[in-house]
């Protein structure tokens, strides 16, 4: 399967002349059929590129919204497995998707045996929220030998020294965390975004990516005036928790919520 | 003190290497970092600055009641077959060698200039400890629990509500210690300008593991002097139970150079060949848990599975990764004992010599008599971490106590 890469999405919305629209679910949530059906509907209702959570019973970075996703998925008995069938369903929309994991998981399936896996899948990458580049030598190997995307995050806190270390690690873009907290979608976006996103540009070329936060088309256009892309992940989630076992009323909220953002990336 | 990394490792980022194996080291989200690198820092150069290590013995000798003694437990040994040494950690302020861990860190959050402390706790022990140290030095607190364990450990809720800290239920996951730590973890992020994390085991990410050691390793200093001017030469073994590990680790900081066998027992829980149990090293696979590489309780997609021992502070699904590095290397060994080893263990030690014993540590003690039985005639060293008023619930429904007979 040929792989559509990040970058050719970001080509799309800067020649289009705004940022791009990342938006994340965790695999196996309600169900694997079910998550698969929902990012579909992302799709088709405006995200440029998809980022795929692979649950994991100890997410030190998320908040209250997407751990219940993602302990429900584990309920349910989500394998890792089951992550790269729902990669492969997405891609062959030939939107660019991502996979967003917490480390053991990865080096407990083999680092190698995971970065060929999701290029089978037709996977663009990962996010890795709990590994840092200057932890990161096996899965940094792997996938310069794959092409894939490595995509690490940069904090308010990061030293400029980090920051640069971060970027030149990165490839694909680089997701810049707007706050000092965990996921979770929050009234006001955060003051603390768009200096980070500017003292990463000064490092790179890659695309900034501002994540953390963001829950409506007005925090969407906001945050497009200053990044590249604009990450939205809690937001999601609550749309399909929010309308539990009716699943044709939270794919309805999905598709709505995804417009409104979709609509405001333009306007930022 | 002088040399913070007691030539043991680990590596600047915090890596203790045994061939192809880096373990510790730091898996961590990006946010934290910058806080990590600067508590490392605080924390190297304190450790060699006379104003914070006399401050830290002055708070340990006063308020702490250290050093503890050494007792010569002769009623055991003659039992045992074996001399018996117990250093008597659980006669400390707080009833356990974890006060030494929270004065150091809370000594150090005063050098940062914060003015907030966290912690995560299972039983309640580290969380009391830290709601006192907290006390102590006018510091706000606030200490994360499953929410399952606050119900189990109403008593030690009320101790931490009486010492002026918050105690937060935790709901998320399976509400037990791994979770309080990630909640924690998650708190951090979030206020790490004004906040300390108090981290209650010689685990997670760099420096705390080392930086944890380092405040416990009075333990093992104190009693290598006071075992050779009792009997005039070293231990021939010295023991400790190891859950995250910091007495033990604390314990055998002193040894390493020592041609003395170092023993660490984990919590064998209903024995290792069942799925209830807490055996990390003895039973669990290399991996990453709550920022470090070391042993983990884990199913084959790096689920973290759930730990199960009669005593709390054992019970935890990960282990500190120089423990992981010593067993990895050989240079220590560490091995299950049950559920029902310990408990007897602790009856016998509150017979023979009069001391009720935190059920940990009558781990470590079970394990000693194992080792006694083994090799008689030898002298073992054992760390009697805490006491064990906080296990008297457990105890009555063990042994059936308090009913008339």
């Amino acid at each position: 399967m040929s792989v559509t890469s990040t970058a050719t999405a970001f080509e799309r919305t800067r020649a289009e002349g705004r940022a791009a629209l990342v938006g994340y679910l965790p695999a196996g949530y309600p169900d694997v059929p079910g998550a698969i059906e929902a990012l579909k509907v992302m799709v088709e209702a405006g995200c440029d590129i998809i980022e795929i959570g692979l649950p994991y019973s100890d997410p030190v970075m998320d908040g209250p919204t997407i751990q219940a996703a993602a302990q429900q998925a584990l309920e349910g008995g989500i394998r890792t497995a089951d992550v790269l069938r729902t990669v492969e369903a997405v891609a062959a929309t030939g939107t660019p998707t991502l996979v967003m994991t917490y480390w053991n998981p990865i080096e407990r399936f083999g680092v190698e045996r995971f970065a060929q896996g999701l290029v089978d899948a037709g996977g663009a990458g990962l996010i890795t929220p709990d590994l840092t580049p200057d932890s990161a030598a096996p899965w940094i190997e792997a996938a310069d030998a794959r092409d894939l995307d490595k995509v690490f995050l940069v904090a308010p806190s990061s030293t400029d020294e980090r920051i640069a270390m971060t970027t030149a690690a990165s490839r694909g873009f680089v997701y810049a965390t707007a706050v000092m907290g965990v996921t979770g979608a929050r009234a006001s976006t955060s003051d603390l975004a768009g200096p980070l996103v500017a003292r990463a540009k000064a490092t790179t070329n890659l695309p900034i990516g501002v994540g953390l936060g963001v829950s409506n088309g007005t925090q969407a256009a906001e945050v497009a005036g200053y990044a590249d892309a604009v990450i939205v992940g809690s937001a999601f989630v609550r749309t399909l928790l929010d309308a539990g076992t009716d699943r044709q009323a939270g794919l309805a909220a999905l598709r709505k919520l995804t417009e409104d953002l979709a609509d405001g990336v333009r306007r930022g | 003190m002088n040399d913070p990394m007691n030539g043991h490792g680990p590596d600047e980022r915090g890596q203790f290497v045994s061939g192809d194996v880096a373990w510790g080291g730091r898996y961590m989200p990006e946010a934290l970092i910058a806080e990590l690198d600067e508590l490392t820092r605080v924390w190297t150069e304190a450790m060699v600055d006379p104003t914070f290590t006399g401050e830290f013995q002055r708070m340990l000798a006063e308020y702490a009641n250290v050093p503890s003694p050494l007792y010569d437990a002769t009623r055991i040994s003659e039992q045992a077959g074996a001399r018996i040494l117990l250093k008597r950690e659980d006669l400390n302020h707080t009833g356990a060698h974890k006060i030494r861990n929270v004065l150091g860190q809370a000594l150090l959050a005063k050098r940062m200039g914060k003015t907030r402390m966290i912690a995560e706790t299972g039983a309640g022990q580290h969380g009391v400890a830290t709601a006192t140290a907290a006390a102590y030095l006018s510091l706000d607190c606030v200490v994360y629990m499953g929410k399952v364990d606050t119900e189990r450990q109403a008593l030690n809720v009320a101790r931490m509500n009486l010492l002026g800290a918050e105690v937060v239920a935790v709901d998320s996951g399976s509400q037990t210690l791994k979770d309080a730590i990630n909640e924690a973890i998650r708190d951090w992020v979030a206020t790490v300008e004004h906040t300390a994390y108090c981290f209650g085991t010689a685990a997670g990410p760099h420096p705390f593991p080392a930086m944890v050691r380092d405040f416990c390793r009075g333990i093992g200093d104190e009693a290598r002097a006071q075992v050779l001017e009792l009997t005039g030469a070293l231990p021939d073994v010295v023991t400790a139970c190891v859950g995250g590990g910091s007495n033990a680790i604390g314990m055998f900081t002193a040894f390493l150079d020592d041609e003395v066998r170092i023993v660490g027992f984990e919590a064998g829980g209903d024995g290792v060949d069942t799925d209830r149990h807490a055996a990390t090293i003895y039973a669990g696979e290399a991996g990453v848990l709550h920022g470090a590489r070391t042993y983990v309780l884990q199913d084959e997609d790096g689920q973290t599975i759930e730990s199960h021992s009669i005593s709390a502070g054992l019970d935890y699904p990960g282990v500190g990764p120089q423990h992981a590095y010593l067993a990895h290397t050989g240079r220590a060994e560490y091995q299950p004992v049950t559920d029902a080893e310990a408990m007897d263990a602790l009856a016998l030690l509150a017979r023979t010599e009069g001391i009720i014993c935190a059920i940990e540590s009558a781990h470590a003690l079970a394990g000693s008599l194992r080792l006694a039985a083994e090799n008689p005639g030898s002298t073992i060293l054992v760390n009697l971490s805490g006491r064990g008023d906080k296990d008297m619930g457990t105890a009555i429904e063990w042994f059936g106590l308090g009913r008339p007979q």
